[in-house]
């Protein structure tokens, strides 16, 4: 009973992100013409899942106390790289796939090495190797087009039994291999511990370098992961550099939402992942009120306020004007 | 001595920062089955010891041995590793983890690769039952523990990393009286199973109560080491004491009683920090801030000059009460304050801005023109500033950081000064610089006090206080034990009321 009230404590962002979601979903899907349907579960679940995979990717360099500006650009990276590698039969299709994954966690590692090795502000670093990773994705896909495995495709995007989407079953599978065991790891507790508070960390023989490489390269694998999904919605590639940023500043506002601190050491992916669903149900309640989709930016602004104010009620407690500032 | 190989051993170790010995030629040795006390004042090396025993820092030269090894730790893992173990001072918990979590922080339980958090809930029970601590909880966060659990949580963390040795530096500092005596019966255990024990403690009745052994540093030299009850209390204070008073210090006026009070402050409290704290300060006083770092003494420059929250009490400007409601409102009251604080690169400058930008900063609305700066007025009055307190500098614009830590002080005081204040709070600001800019800052604050400005100065520097100060008052775990003027001010009575001696504890 106890233990609950801790564990209640430790994710009251994370609930508040669901309870959010589920609020806003109900709101949705109650006033959607059609109603519930596999189809528009589908449609729903495929749009989400991609923000949600870069949101997952930004919460682990948030953690150590990081930012990593250049997940949109990971992602379409390969997005534009999954365009040409993922096709032909079914087999070559999932080597392209593996290939893709690599060159994401490279990305992701890169921005790692260069921070830990280098010492460069995470912020700049992303920022430069983002422009480096989008000009790759650029060169690799000069105008939209392109081609992907449509077996693979219409897998992942479908529906598992006709009912269940696909893109949601792929996004828990990656939750429970990805993130479940990361947590609980000894490299992610020490991004924690990173995060919490970095000197400590080192004083208490934490492994800090290890932990921070590794957050970075989970980041550009899960980024990788996004861009591939976003192949097999689009069956091209794309080298946006709108779509990268949009991706990339959605993927913070949805950490935020999800109940991650920036300023690192508290919070979940899994948070992140609802993050991105609210973010992305603000989308949608949008049509079926049939508002100016206009009004977007403007919603999404309120809600990532309203979050964020939550998350700064600690302030009232601080006796220390200084600790203001810390 | 006791029959068994030492556990640390230390070889003519020195450690050098800059130009300055930390340590000089020490030679350390404890044992297993001890408890040996590190005695000392202020800036004596005690730290700069045990940090480089728990591989915090390096030796600039000497030999280390543990266990009759010679080692040469590189981080504190490595002296972990050798069973050297540390609880330090400022506490290395993480605050957004559990309990728990930090107390497996190193080597967590793993169950196929991963973390058992169940495993590792139960570890942190028995740990924390092992110190008496059942009240915590494995699954509370260390940021909702009161300063006093966490520091049992820091033991805690130390004990389950199995230490041979174990060094508690300034351990039981924010304890509560129980804990203490827990503490005190863990580590009596602790060393009837044969752990070596280092104990860095300013409180004299816990090392008697505690120490089989003890060594007195001072400035960076081991004095002596003794068994318990070989020295009386006063003679281990007069080892401590023998800083030669090379500084020269200004001529300090014959007491002047007319002069109004300045800043009063009644019944000021604050959490544990502070206790009922009562002063005066009359304008053209200079009042001295004593007693070992720590006892509340930043914590009531802090809460005078309005930062701290929640201050109980109340403080007169002139007569007037003044309400503590932050920097602003105190530079406005009707006799401004100013408080130079304690660490010049946070709190005092912005490194990267230029001179005249960090010293104007504090009065920028004095050089307001309409809805721009006059430029021409801020330059001379910066000008003048830097004429009047000597500043060398090449260039107005060049960046504060690239000046030395003595002109670096003297820019903030400039900053300070600007403002024109009447009531000046400093927090020990001749730290890191050097003899000659130190002089010059005793000979600035006492023209400051002849000009009618009331000065509350706290230094760690007994010296200092001695040579500066028209009184000094001792602070105390947070209260003031002891107000000391004219013949009464030295440095037997600074230390002695630092270390809170009872005065009849010395006659017997």
């Amino acid at each position: 009973m106890n233990d609950l009230r801790h564990r209640i404590h430790h994710n009251g962002g994370l609930l508040a992100a669901i309870g959010l979601f589920i609020v806003m979903f109900i709101i949705y899907v109650s006033n959607h013409p059609v109603g519930l349907t596999a189809a528009v579960a589908t449609t729903a679940s495929n749009k989400a899942v991609l923000l949600a995979l870069v949101a997952m990717a930004q919460t682990l360099p948030v953690l150590t106390r990081g930012l990593d500006l250049s997940v949109g650009m990971v992602f379409i990276l390969a997005n534009c790289l999954a365009s040409v590698l993922v096709v032909g039969t079914i087999g070559e299709g999932f080597a392209g796939i593996a290939l893709v994954l690599g060159v994401g966690a490279l990305a992701g590692f890169i921005n790692g090495a260069i921070i830990v090795w280098g010492r460069l502000q995470p912020i700049i670093t992303t920022l430069a190797t983002g422009a480096v990773y989008y000009g790759i994705a650029l060169y690799v896909r000069p105008g939209p087009g392109g081609d992907v495995q449509s077996d693979i495709a219409d897998f992942a995007t479908g529906q598992l039994f006709g009912i269940i989407p696909t893109a949601l079953v792929v996004l828990l599978a990656i939750v429970l291999i990805v993130w479940l065991p990361y947590r609980n790891s000894v490299l992610g507790r020490a991004a924690y511990a990173v995060g919490s508070n970095e000197q400590a960390a080192y004083m208490s023989g934490v492994p800090v370098q290890r932990a921070k490489l590794l957050a970075y390269t989970l980041a550009g694998l899960l980024a990788a992961i996004g861009g591939l999904m976003l192949t097999f919605n689009t069956y091209s590639g794309e080298a946006s550099a709108p779509i990268a940023s949009t991706y990339t500043l959605n993927s913070i506002a949805a950490v935020v939402i999800g109940g991650t601190s920036l300023f690192g050491g508290w919070g979940s992916a899994v948070g992140s992942i609802f993050g991105a669903f609210v973010l992305r149900t603000i989308e949608d309640l949008l049509f079926v009120f049939d508002l100016d989709p206009l009004w977007q930016p403007l919603f999404q602004g309120v809600v990532l306020l309203a979050a964020v104010s939550l998350g700064a009620l600690r302030v009232l407690r601080i006796r220390n004007r200084l600790e203001l500032f810390a | 001595m006791s029959d068994a190989a030492p556990i640390l051993e230390m070889k003519h170790v020195s450690k050098r920062y800059g130009g300055i010995a930390a340590l000089n030629e020490v030679d350390f040795v404890a044992y297993p089955g001890e408890i040996h006390a590190i005695l000392g004042e202020n800036g004596a090396g005690k730290s700069t010891l045990i940090k480089i025993a728990a591989g915090v820092t390096d030796p600039s030269d000497g030999e280390v041995f543990v266990e009759g090894r010679r080692v040469n730790f590189r981080n504190p893992t490595e002296a972990m590793a050798a069973g050297v173990v540390c609880v330090f001072q400022e506490l290395s918990l993480l605050p957004d983890l559990t309990v728990a979590d930090n107390l497996s922080i190193v080597s967590p339980p793993l169950r196929g690769g991963l973390i058992d958090s169940a495993a590792q809930r139960q570890r942190a029970r028995e740990l924390l039952a092992s110190i008496g601590c059942e009240d915590v909880h494995p699954l509370e966060l260390v940021r909702d523990l009161p300063l006093s659990r966490r520091q049992m949580v820091e033991i805690a963390k130390a004990l389950g990393k199995k230490p041979k040795l174990l060094i508690l530096d300034e351990a039981t500092s924010a304890l509560t009286a129980a804990d203490v005596e827990r503490v005190y019966a863990i580590i009596r255990k602790l060393r009837s199973e044969g752990l070596g024990i280092l104990y860095v403690s300013h409180r004299m009745h816990e090392i008697e109560a505690l120490a089989d052994v003890a060594t007195v540093f001072r400035n960076g030299r081991r004095i002596e080491t003794f068994r318990k009850g070989e020295r009386s209390v006063s003679a281990i204070v007069q080892m401590m004491i023998g800083r030669e008073l090379t500084h020269h210090y200004p001529d300090k006026p014959a007491p002047k009683p007319a002069e109004p009070v300045a800043l009063s402050a009644k019944n000021l409290a604050w959490g544990t920090q502070l206790r009922d704290i009562s002063l005066d300060i009359r304008k053209g006083e200079i009042v001295g801030l004593g007693g070992l770092d720590g006892q509340g003494q930043r914590s009531l420059l802090l809460a005078l000059f309005g930062v701290l929250k929640g201050v109980s009490g109340t403080v007169e400007i002139m007569g007037k009460p003044h309400r503590l409601s932050g920097p602003r409102s105190a530079m406005r009251a009707s006799l401004p304050l100013a408080l130079i604080p304690e660490d010049r690169k946070t709190e005092g400058l912005m490194l990267p801005m230029n001179i005249r930008d960090n010293i104007s900063l504090a009065s920028l609305s004095r050089f307001q023109k309409g809805l721009r700066l006059d430029g021409g007025k801020e330059h001379s009055a910066v000008e003048r500033m830097i004429d009047s307190l000597k500043i060398k500098i090449s260039d107005l614009s060049a960046a504060v950081s690239t000046l030395s830590g003595g002109n670096q002080q003297k820019v903030v005081l400039a900053k300070w000064l600007m403002t024109a204040p009447g009531i000046i709070l400093l927090n020990d600001p001749t730290r890191g610089i050097d003899v000659g800019t130190k002089q010059e800052v005793y000979q600035l604050l006492r023209d400051l006090a002849d000009k009618g400005v009331a000065v509350l100065f706290y230094s760690t520097d007994y010296a200092e206080l001695i040579g500066c100060c028209d009184r000094v008052l001792v602070m105390y775990n947070g209260s003031i034990a002891r107000e000391l003027k004219g013949q009464h001010l030295n440095e037997r009575t600074i230390i002695e009321t630092a270390l809170n001696v009872d005065d009849k504890e010395q006659a017997a």
